[in-house]
């Protein structure tokens, strides 16, 4: 080749080595991007389908389906209360029983436990996180309703029955064994987010508690859980969600009964639960619509609380950007 | 204080890798001693051994003796906390709390032992503060958090937050690497204030460093202390030829 | 303190043991070759196994992998090659999202777009449900673990002058070929107990499946009709498929949580 020619093809080369892709990236590049635009195409396509099939429900009630409390098939008129109170009272049980637990399980494994028993009982909470609901809600209806039912609440209903919470018929099922289970199943959620938090927090913090002469506690107390607060938070709000959207186990011990009570020993409804039961027995287009509107309600409840838990949980650290679940 | 710090026969281990041998040296009191040594020759490990620091990482090892006013800090039954606490130590990076107030980090030791009196907190964080040369600089930003400052002054707001407990001894694990020229000159003004009052243990890669502030050095290499003695004749007439080629920069 | 905090990870961790231990007392002794070899009986009477409900839970796993799969791998490969600018962090964000929504939503979902369509309940739409909540775990896992192929191994390949979809295919997927089968193992064990979305899609069915487009049986199906209905002898056997269950799920997560911890234990 000539010296001319040489660099001609030379320079043609580095020039369009950046400009043209073969048509076998164009290709492989294309599909890739189809892959993850047909993931934004699947969520709004759940959100239309379940809007439409919810129309007449919506047109129905309006806004008072969210806040009347009859729930009557047979007479078609559908009132959502019952199903929400049962859900925020069941899911704000399981929070009070398993915030404290599972951030002090938290606390141990990432600061305070020796460090050879650490990964096992890791493992342990991780294998609890595995368990599938039905299996739960199996123990639940076998082995912790009748639990309740013959020794923890009338104990409760003896020692302290003056408070309305305590008061009423020993069943068992009802609210306090629904939100017992729900506390069992989101507390490994919320120590394993927790812990993972809590190791994100930099060393040096540490050390600089240590060198001040604090305990191993005062140095948690001090330099890592303030440091970790906001992810602590987003921790607590996962197990909100999930709380919020667990199905079986909760339908096979919360009584399915569809009434506003204020004692946790009464039978309840969550909107999971009532979906679980009915959906297949519902026979009109309303009943369909009400019930899918309830969907619709769980869908936007559970968006924004994980949504904002997500962020919290992001802003300590890239660390731990990654829920695993 | 009359004594400052005996070090006798202090050995230290990472798991089974010997990082430190056979140190023996003497800290003179209210002055400064500078360690210098090439990086990875146990100067951080032997400074962490002064305030029990080193056995913090799980598999840490140490023996030997370290004597502080005539008592040994590794006797059995000694509490490490609480010898942490009447020793200060300032980190290479600055490391104030972000979550708490410049006031609430430099009163953060004295709450620790239970100081609770607002009155007393005030009078000592101002105290610390003016003797680390900071209070001017933060007396009207006293309630914004730690991490807003400068890295001067973060790592001069730490020194404060060592300093607010009144200890006798000050470890500095080479307090100056990660700030620029001033605000170094800042820290070494510093030093040379506090050694009136306090021991004062400086690990430092900078030789010059160590010819500016300290009384006494030693130099360390691979887990020995090679030589040490009084600064201005390390540097001029070094006994030991490692510790020529290391001054004249043959290696290191 | 640490006594308080100890407590607390005991009490996370005793459910665990409690809930292993009934299972064990109480279907062992019904979990024999008839469990695994026949089909349920008819009401009332004794006898019978779960073999539809295992084979079926086999083969709508594999339905929804099938779907599932490729597109949460290609999603993820997206994530991490693409250089468009908001897109990604769009996909990120919807996955996150898709993650968190609750199972019986989902099958809300399937049901809407496969059930009433062809108008009746079918594994097809169980498949789908599950693909569906697999998705964003096999996309999140696929990105992580192609990111952590070094970028030094991408531009040995360029220089040898492989075209940028070789790099991807030949030598990054391969690469990271463990920790995304670990993703996927992972979502399978997930999506394996999941009972919820199959109410209404796939439904349940008493004897073997016929087609795809029927209703299918379902471990975790058989399992919840088992335990609510009024039969001695049918608790005994949800019981079983409990321990089953939950033998199947525990193997498969300890599998990807043993391949995880040798290769990748920068990742926890």
């Amino acid at each position: 080749m000539t010296t001319a020619a040489a660099s001609r093809s030379l320079s043609s080369t580095v020039v369009s080595a950046r400009a043209r892709r073969g048509w076998g990236d164009r290709l492989f590049r294309g599909l890739a991007r189809g892959a993850a635009l047909s993931l934004i195409l699947l969520v709004t396509a759940m959100i239309i389908g379940m809007a439409g099939a919810a129309m007449p429900s919506f047109r129905a009630f309006g806004w008072r389906f969210l806040y009347t409390s009859t729930w009557d098939p047979v007479a078609e008129t559908f009132g959502a209360l019952p199903f929400v109170y049962g859900t925020l009272v069941s899911s704000l049980l399981a929070l009070v029983i398993a915030v404290p637990l599972g951030l002090g399980a938290a606390i141990f494994l990432a600061e305070l436990a020796p460090v050879w028993i650490r990964p096992p009982i890791t493992f342990l909470v991780e294998l609890v996180a595995a368990v599938p609901s039905v299996v739960f809600g199996l123990w639940g209806i076998f082995v912790l309703a009748p639990w309740l039912r013959n020794w923890v609440q009338p104990a409760l209903g003896a020692s302290l029955g003056f408070l309305p919470l305590f008061q009423g018929p020993p069943y068992g099922v009802g609210m306090l064994a629904a939100g017992i289970i729900l506390a069992i199943m989101i507390v490994p959620f919320i120590t394993a987010v927790s812990r993972e938090v809590l190791l994100a927090v930099p060393n040096t913090q540490r050390e600089a508690a240590l060198g001040l002469g604090a305990t191993r506690w005062e140095t948690t107390r001090i330099a890592v859980l303030r440091y970790g607060k906001s992810g602590l938070i987003g921790a607590v709000l996962l197990g909100l969600g999930r709380a919020l959207g667990e199905t079986m186990a909760v339908t096979m011990v919360i009584g399915n009964r569809p009434e506003v009570a204020i004692s946790l020993f009464a039978p309840g409804y969550t909107m999971a639960s009532v979906i679980a039961n009915e959906f297949t027995e519902a026979t009109s287009d309303l009943y369909l619509g009400a019930l899918i509107e309830i969907g619709l309600l769980l869908f936007a409840v559970t968006v924004i609380v994980n949504a904002l838990a997500r962020l919290l949980v992001w802003s300590v650290g890239g660390a731990v950007k990654q829920v695993r679940e | 204080m009359a004594d400052g710090i005996l070090v006798k026969d202090l050995n230290a281990w990472f798991g089974t890798l010997h990082v430190l041998r056979d140190i023996g040296l003497a800290i003179a009191p209210k002055a400064v001693t500078a360690i210098i040594g090439p990086s990875g020759c146990g100067k951080s490990t032997f400074i962490r051994c002064l305030n029990r620091m080193h056995e913090v990482v799980p598999s840490a090892r140490v023996s030997g003796t370290v004597l502080v006013e005539g008592a040994n800090l590794y006797a059995p039954g000694v509490d490490p906390v609480e010898v942490r606490r009447k020793i200060g130590m300032v980190f290479q990076r600055a490391n104030p709390f972000p979550t708490m107030s410049a006031f609430d980090n430099v009163a953060a030791g004295l709450r620790l032992a239970g100081m609770r009196n607002r009155a007393v907190l005030n009078d000592a964080v101002e105290r610390a503060l003016t003797h680390a040369a900071l209070w001017d600089e933060v007396k009207d930003r006293l309630d914004k958090p730690g991490s807003s400052l400068s890295g001067g002054q973060q790592q001069r707001l730490c020194i404060a937050r060592a300093l607010a407990v009144e200890p006798e001894v000050m470890l500095m694990d080479e307090p100056c690497s990660a700030l620029d020229p001033i605000a170094t000159a800042k820290i070494e003004e510093l030093i040379l204030e506090l050694r009136k009052d306090l021991t004062i243990v400086i690990v430092t890669h900078n030789m010059q460093q160590a010819a500016r502030v300290s009384e006494a050095t030693g130099f360390f290499l691979l887990g020995e202390l090679v030589e040490f003695g009084v600064t201005r004749e390390l540097f001029t007439n070094p006994r030991d030829k490692r510790t020529e080629d290391y001054i004249t920069g043959r290696f290191g | 303190m640490s006594a308080l905090t100890a407590g607390s990870a005991l009490a996370v961790v005793l459910p665990l043991i409690l809930l292993f231990g009934f299972l064990l007392h109480q279907g062992a002794s019904a979990v024999n070759v008839d469990f695994f070899t026949r089909l349920p009986k008819p009401v009332g009477e004794a006898g019978g196994g779960m073999a539809n409900a295992i084979v079926g839970s086999l083969i709508l796993i594999a339905l929804a992998g099938a779907l599932g799969l490729p597109l949460g791998i290609l999603g993820g490969v997206y994530l991490t090659e693409s250089r468009d600018r908001r897109l990604p962090w769009l996909i990120r964000f919807v996955a996150d999202v898709l993650n968190g929504v609750p199972s019986i939503v989902i099958g809300i979902f399937a049901y809407t777009v496969v059930v009433l369509p062809m108008r009746r309940f079918s594994a097809l739409a169980g498949g789908v449900a599950l693909a569906v909540i697999m998705l964003p775990i096999v996309l999140r896992t696929t990105e992580e673990m192609m990111r952590l192929v070094p970028a030094s191994l991408r531009e040995a390949a360029l220089a040898l002058g492989l075209p940028e979809w070789k790099v991807i295919l030949r030598v990054v997927l391969p690469t990271a070929r463990a920790g995304i089968i670990t993703g996927v193992m992972v979502a399978i064990a997930r999506v394996a107990g999941e009972t919820a979305p199959l109410l209404f899609t796939a439904f349940g069915n008493r004897f073997w499946h016929q087609r795809l487009d029927q209703p299918i049986a379902a471990l975790p199906l058989q399992i919840f009709a088992y335990a609510i209905a009024p039969f001695d002898d049918w608790h005994r056997q949800a019981w079983a498929g409990a321990l089953v269950l939950i033998a199947l799920v525990f193997l498969v997560s300890l599998a990807a949580r043993i391949a995880t911890r040798g290769r990748y234990s920068a990742v926890r």
